[in-house]
């Protein structure tokens, strides 16, 4: 193990160019780390041949000084992403075997710029799920562990494959998505950071649709420069995704450091919930007063729809995925399970070919766009995320950027929460509003939880405004000082 | 709102999900249970309140109406289950 696998994406950059290493090493050690790793279940499909033909393509462009932004990067990419030639299952049963003939917009982006590819990481059943519980594939353990307390943890999810390899050194950074928290959530229990970009900064092209009004891709990186330098690659208007915003990004590395002086931070007093533990509070009041140190001022500002977010949340997300997943009918691609008629062959192959959670969601999503219940729950849901979207737009006249813990707890332990679906939505109560309102969000490692587990504040921007939301990020970066190691390292330092 | 097994069985019938008969009355339970908490919206007064479909505020984009892709039938076939003479396969379906 070398100590190329402990440099931040900026270091290992400057590094390249400066010629102290080559593409091949830097791959070369993180392939071992992926080998590592394995315990951790992070990982459906390593590709260490792809990344290793990258890094020599790296090679060649690097030694003639005409390096590409992510030139020699390894990064991992959830198994969400189509990636041409390999496999791609969106940890579903449903899915094994499909070998995509195109490739996502987002990974060609990172691919154009250099970057290499590690491997597909595992995630919650076609990213449903705060756990990586709900994966066919086997849950993926985080590689951090309560001190004293040998009971494996979860990573959060459903990026959980993506946050777990970021944190135990076996990926430089790695991709994920976003549909209610699924990047910023995992980041938090993992002690990484993950951002969120605004619905339409990055091309859902590609990607295994969940719930499309929401889903949003973004990275999963060591600090926030690395994410600023991520995003810079993958985001950018694509046609072929007709929601895609047809706008030029900034720079937004140049806002990573940037003085947050003068700045209004909105804090909002309804996300006080009832049952959150005091340690939550306690980190949230210190980024505040780290916040104010660096120049900004804190204001109270109001978003009375949050408590209605997830109720929303879990009608339109049911809904939409219970319209997208349909094409899972065994006859395109993936599993198909004999019938007598073409009914029944349906029947049994979505029936054999999704999870538990995945199945519930379609069940709740046919239920409330089926005749006579429509305006009841899905029309009046629509109506709901209209005045959640509100909300933010009148806080957004007062402040710059928003303040709040990422998740209401630390990682919980694999098996607990694990009976009652309702708990388990719990834990993205505070990322939620941001995906129903379209908006770009951080989750930054800010300190360490009673049981020595990382927790994650997340800093909410407006629209198209990641360059503010990094900014913001970086200043807690800077205070927070976040150094704490997991317990298990694939890539030692 | 509680549902009952015959209401499970018509959803999981329209989402064309093979639900075995021993499994249904612990889901309706499940969905019961999610259903009664996300009744909670009622609470919200939405009179006059503009459904939201998307957040992107911005009109769907226009291109010309003429063939931009195809041409790969066999790169589309090569996950099918089943495919045969450059079609899929499916079971008998008209008589």
């Amino acid at each position: 193990m070398s100590a190329l696998t402990a440099l931040t994406l900026a270091q290992a950059r400057d590094g390249l160019k400066r010629k102290d290493f080559t593409a091949r090493e830097l791959s070369l050690a993180y392939i071992k780390a992926v080998e590592a790793a394995r315990p951790l279940n992070a990982f459906l499909k390593e590709t260490p041949e792809r990344a290793l033909a990258m890094a020599e393509e790296s090679d060649a462009r690097l030694a003639k000084g005409r390096a590409l932004p992510l030139d020699g990067v390894p990064i991992a990419v959830k198994d969400l992403f189509c990636t041409e030639g390999v496999e791609t299952t969106a940890g579903s049963k449903i899915l094994k075997g499909f070998v995509p003939p195109y490739e996502s917009t987002v990974t060609a982006n990172l691919w154009r710029a250099g970057a290499c590819m590690l491997g597909k990481t595992n995630l919650d059943e076609f990213a449903m799920g705060s756990s990586n519980i709900t994966s066919a594939y086997g849950h993926v353990e985080s590689p951090w562990r309560r001190p004293g307390d040998n009971r494996p943890l979860v990573p959060g999810g459903s990026s959980g494959g993506s946050a777990a390899a970021v944190a135990a050194r076996a990926a430089l950074s790695a991709i994920g998505t976003d549909t209610g928290g699924s990047i910023r959530q995992p980041a938090s229990f993992c002690g990484i950071v993950g951002l969120k970009p605004t619905y339409g900064r990055c091309s859902r092209w590609g990607i295994v649709a969940f719930a499309s009004s929401l889903d949003q891709a973004g990275p999963m990186t060591r600090d926030v420069r690395d994410a600023a330098i991520m995003l810079q690659a993958m985001a950018g208007h694509d046609p072929r995704d007709s929601t895609s915003a047809d706008m030029k990004a900034p720079d937004f590395e140049q806002a990573v450091g940037q003085s947050v002086k003068g700045l209004k931070i909105g804090i909002p007093k309804e996300y006080r919930i009832d049952g959150m533990p005091k340690e939550i509070e306690a980190l949230w009041q210190r980024g505040i007063s780290w916040l104010k140190d660096a120049g900004a001022t804190a204001v109270e500002i109001s978003l009375p729809m949050t408590r209605y977010a997830l109720a929303t949340y879990y009608i339109i997300a049911p809904a939409e995925a219970s319209s997208n997943l349909a094409r899972y009918d065994g006859v395109r691609f993936g599993l198909r399970v004999p019938g007598e008629t073409l009914d029944e062959m349906y029947e049994n192959t979505r029936g054999a070919g999704f999870g538990a959670e995945v199945r519930r969601r379609i069940l709740i999503g046919t239920y409330v766009l089926s005749a006579g219940y429509y305006d009841a729950y899905y029309l009046k849901a629509q109506k709901v995320r209209t005045l959640i979207a509100r909300d933010f737009d009148q806080a957004f006249q007062a402040c710059d950027a928003i303040l709040t813990p990422t998740a209401p707890s630390a990682a919980f332990a694999i098996g607990e929460k694990m009976d009652d679906p309702i708990a388990m939505y719990l834990n993205d109560v505070f990322t939620v509003p941001v995906n129903l309102a379209g908006l770009p969000g951080i989750s930054v490692p800010a300190g360490l939880s009673g049981e020595g587990l990382p927790l994650g504040l997340q800093v909410i921007g407006r629209a198209f405004d990641e360059a503010m939301v990094l900014r913001v990020g970086s200043a807690i970066e800077s205070a927070a000082k976040f150094e704490a190691k997991p317990q298990f390292m694939a890539g030692k330092a | 709102m509680a549902l009952d097994k015959a209401t499970v069985a018509r959803i999981a019938n329209l989402a064309r999900i093979k639900l075995p008969e021993a499994e249904r009355e612990a889901i309706a339970g499940e969905l019961s249970k999610i259903l009664a908490w996300i009744e909670q919206l009622n609470q919200v007064p939405t009179d006059g309140v503009e459904p939201m479909a998307s957040v992107a505020h911005m009109k769907l984009p226009m291109r010309e109406d003429k063939v931009t892709d195809g041409d790969c039938r066999d790169k589309i076939l090569q996950n099918a289950p089943q495919a045969a003479n450059g079609f899929f396969a499916v079971p008998k379906v008209v008589e």
